[in-house]
């Protein structure tokens, strides 16, 4: 029986699209061969190196020339440029699809902004090393990296002076959500994350005891002398946090909307591995209502998604590759800054109007080498970097200097492959009639191609 | 026939009634109803520009005090009140001021601020209080309000290559437009018009695909409408050769040909100054005055001005002591400029800033930037601000 239907479906889901070939190998394979497949791929498991010193570490001179500090912001905003570039790379090139897009899952569910690129390549490679494994593991070392505990300010968290930052979004965005906790709930649990902190003359976590605040707590219905890791425990006995969990998966694999039931499902998995995540997602994978109607192609693809897609697809080759730092800020996401602690909101809100037109142009313009006349704008945490520069502005780039391997896409693809073929290949949502016609009259493959990756239906996965 | 008649006959069988609802060309405003129809223009200041540096409470000797290196030398200071001057490189708006067509409204904030870009410019966007996350802005929400005069995506137009978080609410969202035309060519090309052409409205689903294509279509229309609407109108004024000069002098023909829009946003970079600040916030605020002065002039010419309210803004002022390298790190309350043709208050609206009573070395904030918000949104943009705010906000008698 062909079964391409299905396995396009969980490709375009559980990774960012599958190639011709590969759905021609795999077009007759039951979907749970499929998952096997994808999460054997998936083992392989490369952490990001782009970041090779931590600049916060090196001995401050007592006074520094504006010309030093300039020189060394126009360094941060190198190493931040090579990390943003190295993990776009490997989201395009690696086959362990499933565990990046794991990956950018944690990485908008932990999302973290902070100028230091050493630190948030730590975090990503926790997020990267645990992404198919246990979520208390990972929420764990997550609390202990110096990315979070800087950004959520415990640094400053210390008995006496607590600081409620971390303790607070830890509840409110990580694990329980708003309305299973009250004001007295984070007040208490500040207090035990009192001495998580990090060294920073070596950049590494250390246990704070001086700071700590040893007095007894009363959280969640609970009382004791209680540290950081038993205030975790507590909260992830809770199912509530299992629940909130796969709500937000939910929505990344399957839908906008959610389905409680389908949701408890997942949650009751979750719960009972005691927070393993590879059951679930096979779980989730395998379930017959992952592959209803109603949950194809509908899910609109973040600006990564679409720009990790399309050099899947068509192995593209970055001559220059700032220019996708320029197309992930014109489109609203630039890796490691997201606009807050609660990440990108993501679905609708990737799409107005001028999104939407730069979503459909910017297919062709690197497929096609054609002219990029946008820039987007620069991320507030950029503003440092051109008021030290003297500029109000980036360097625009307006010539992608990109180069599919059309060689290598072409030899994938069947002599006797209809642009109607084609067409159903590369779109996920069902086709109208007015694309059929477009590609129908479209001169030959490659013209079909460059019209079809740039309709609303490409947005779509 | 009569002449009326024949109007009537031709204008059945012209080209507008056949097209689809939504391709229509929205007519431009009759004149009588252009009169009364209040613009509002939205200037943000990225990066947070130092208040104390812009508007000087040069009176005030902590001010020297705590700058020893970047102040700026009380001869050089465009004197406003004994207390409260310009930065020289806003000179070009001391003839507004005198005018009485601008207000300075000083020490602007909100409770337990954030001193992050990101997250405080998200507070502002959002008008969200600090410890709250909103994934729409506040213009965006006045969108979503559905009132009388804010039905269509160019309502609200940034100047821009991309769309700010201001401007995306739940339902609608504004529209970026750098250049008319480049946007109604964009627009043009031959498979948007296919695809367009090929869907109205009307089979359009509520899941994102038909979501997608209601942007789409509205883009086309809207494009359509602002290219054709706006290039009747030549701008005749003189403005500086700057991006921000360019972005208001498009505001100026978009406003003096008739747009339907109500909210014009713009923004400005190059405030971060924690390092050799005066030349380059000189630079910066030079930029910004010429362009506003230029602008505030030509809309005075052409009878706009009453109708017209400029806000500037920033996600945050900068803190009272400068730091070690000639410049200011991130601080908090800020001021909000203000220019129009009617203002309640001309001049300085409140007091200077308070420089002995701080927050750990912050100016504490006096104003709350929400009951600004508010004030524009009820005697503005005509729609109640709890609607838009979630709470309800006294404002302000700004306007």
């Amino acid at each position: 029986m062909n079964n391409a239907i299905n396995i396009k479906h969980l490709h375009a889901r559980a990774g960012f699209g599958i190639r011709f070939d590969e759905l021609h190998e795999q077009q007759n394979w039951s979907v749970k061969k499929a998952v096997k497949k994808l999460f054997e791929a998936s083992e392989k498991m490369d952490p990001l190196a782009a970041v090779d010193e931590n600049i916060d570490l090196r001995l401050k001179p007592a006074m520094q020339t504006d010309m030093q500090k300039r020189a060394l912001q126009e360094e941060r905003n190198r190493q931040e440029r090579l990390l943003n570039e190295a993990w776009l790379q490997q989201l395009s090139n690696t086959d362990a699809q499933l565990r990046e897009k794991m990956t950018l899952f944690w990485h908008n569910h932990f999302a973290c902004n902070i100028g230091n690129a050493k630190y948030q390549q730590d975090l990503n490679n926790i997020e990267r090393t645990n992404a198919l494994g246990n979520f208390k593991t990972l929420l764990l070392q997550v609390s202990q990296t110096p990315a979070m505990l800087q950004f959520l300010n415990n640094q400053q968290n210390q008995r006496g002076h607590p600081n409620e930052n971390f303790a607070r979004e830890l509840m409110e965005l990580f694990t329980l959500g708003r309305g299973h906790y009250t004001e007295q709930d984070i007040k208490e649990s500040a207090r035990a994350f009192t001495g998580f902190a990090f060294n920073g003359k070596t950049g590494l976590y250390t246990f704070n005891l001086r700071v700590h605040d040893d007095g007894t707590k009363t959280f969640l219905g609970q009382t004791g002398n209680f540290k950081g890791e038993d205030i975790l425990n507590i909260i992830t006995t809770n199912k509530q946090t299992a629940v909130f969990i796969c709500t937000k998966l939910y929505h990344y694999f399957v839908n906008d909307i959610p389905d409680a039931k389908h949701i408890n499902q997942m949650a009751d998995v979750f719960y009972r591995s005691g927070y393993e995540i590879k059951p679930l997602l096979e779980f989730m994978f395998l379930a017959d209502w992952f592959y209803e109607d109603k949950n194809r192609g509908n899910l609109i693809k973040s600006p990564v998604e679409l720009l990790v897609g399309l050099n899947r697809q068509f192995y593209i080759n970055y001559q220059n590759p700032d220019v996708l730092i320029q197309f992930q800020r014109t489109l609203g996401q630039v890796l490691f800054r997201p606009p807050n602690v609660a990440g990108w909101p993501g679905g609708r809100n990737w799409i107005d109007s001028s999104s939407l037109m730069y979503r459909m142009k910017i297919p062709s313009i690197i497929l096609n080498a054609g002219v990029i006349d946008f820039a987007g704008k620069a991320t507030p945490e950029d503003e440092a970097y051109l008021a030290s520069q003297r500029k109000q502005q980036f360097n625009v780039i307006n010539r992608v200097q990109a180069a599919p391997d059309w060689g290598k896409f072409l030899k994938e693809i069947p002599m006797d492959t209809s642009h109607l073929q084609i067409a159903e290949f590369l779109l996920q949502p069902k086709l109208n009639q007015a694309i059929i016609d477009e590609v129908n009259k479209s001169a030959d493959i490659k013209a079909a191609v460059i019209e079809v990756v740039s309709t609303p239906e490409y947005q779509l996965c | 026939m009569k002449r009326r008649d024949f109007l009537k006959n031709t204008a059945l069988i012209s080209g507008a009634c056949m097209m689809p609802a939504f391709l229509k060309p929205f007519e431009a405003m009759a004149q009588d109803e252009l009169s009364g129809h209040k613009n509002l223009v939205i200037i943000q200041l990225s990066g947070g520009n130092d208040g104390l540096n812009t508007i000087i409470p040069y009176g005030n000797d902590i001010y020297y005090q705590k700058r020893k290196t970047i102040a700026i030398n009380k001869p050089d200071i465009v004197k406003l009140d004994n207390m409260l001057g310009f930065n020289p490189s806003l000179s070009a708006l001391k003839e507004i001021y005198d005018q009485g067509w601008m207000s300075i409204v000083n020490s602007v904030g909100y409770p337990n601020p954030d001193r992050s870009h990101f997250r405080s410019m998200d507070i502002w966007q959002t008008a969200s209080d600090s410890d709250q996350f909103l994934t729409t802005g506040w213009i965006g929400r006045y969108l979503d309000s559905n009132c009388q005069t804010c039905k269509n995506p160019y309502t609200a137009i940034e100047v821009d290559d991309t769309l700010s978080l201001a401007m995306k609410g739940a339902k609608m969202k504004g529209i970026a437009v750098q250049d008319p035309g480049k946007l109604y060519q964009t627009t043009r090309e031959p498979l948007f018009k296919d695809l367009v052409g090929a869907h109205s409205d009307a089979n359009l689903n509520e899941d994102n695909l038909g979501y997608l294509y209601k942007t789409m279509i509205e883009t086309y229309s809207s494009a359509d409408y602002i290219q054709k609407t706006s290039k009747v109108y030549n701008v005749t004024a003189t403005y500086p050769n700057t991006a921000l000069g360019n972005q208001l002098k498009n505001v100026s023909k978009f406003i003096n040909s008739g747009l339907q829009t109500r909210v014009y946003y713009v923004s400005l970079s190059g405030f971060d100054t924690h390092v050799g600040q005066q030349n380059q916030q000189g630079r910066q605020l030079q930029i910004y005055a010429d362009a506003v002065a230029a602008f505030i002039k030509d809309l005075k010419q052409t009878g706009k001005l009453d109708d017209t309210l400029v806000m500037t803004f920033s996600e945050f002022g900068r803190r009272v002591e400068q730091n070690a390298s000639n410049g200011t790190d991130h601080g908090t309350a800020n001021n909000v400029l203000l220019f129009g043709g009617k203002l309640q208050k001309p001049g300085i609206f409140n007091e200077a800033p308070d420089l002995v009573q701080l927050d750990n070395g912050d100016l504490k904030y006096q104003i709350d930037f929400r009951d600004i918000y508010a004030t524009l949104l009820d005697k503005w943009l005509d729609v109640n601000n709890s609607q838009v705010l979630n709470k309800t906000f006294k404002g302000l008698a700004l306007v």
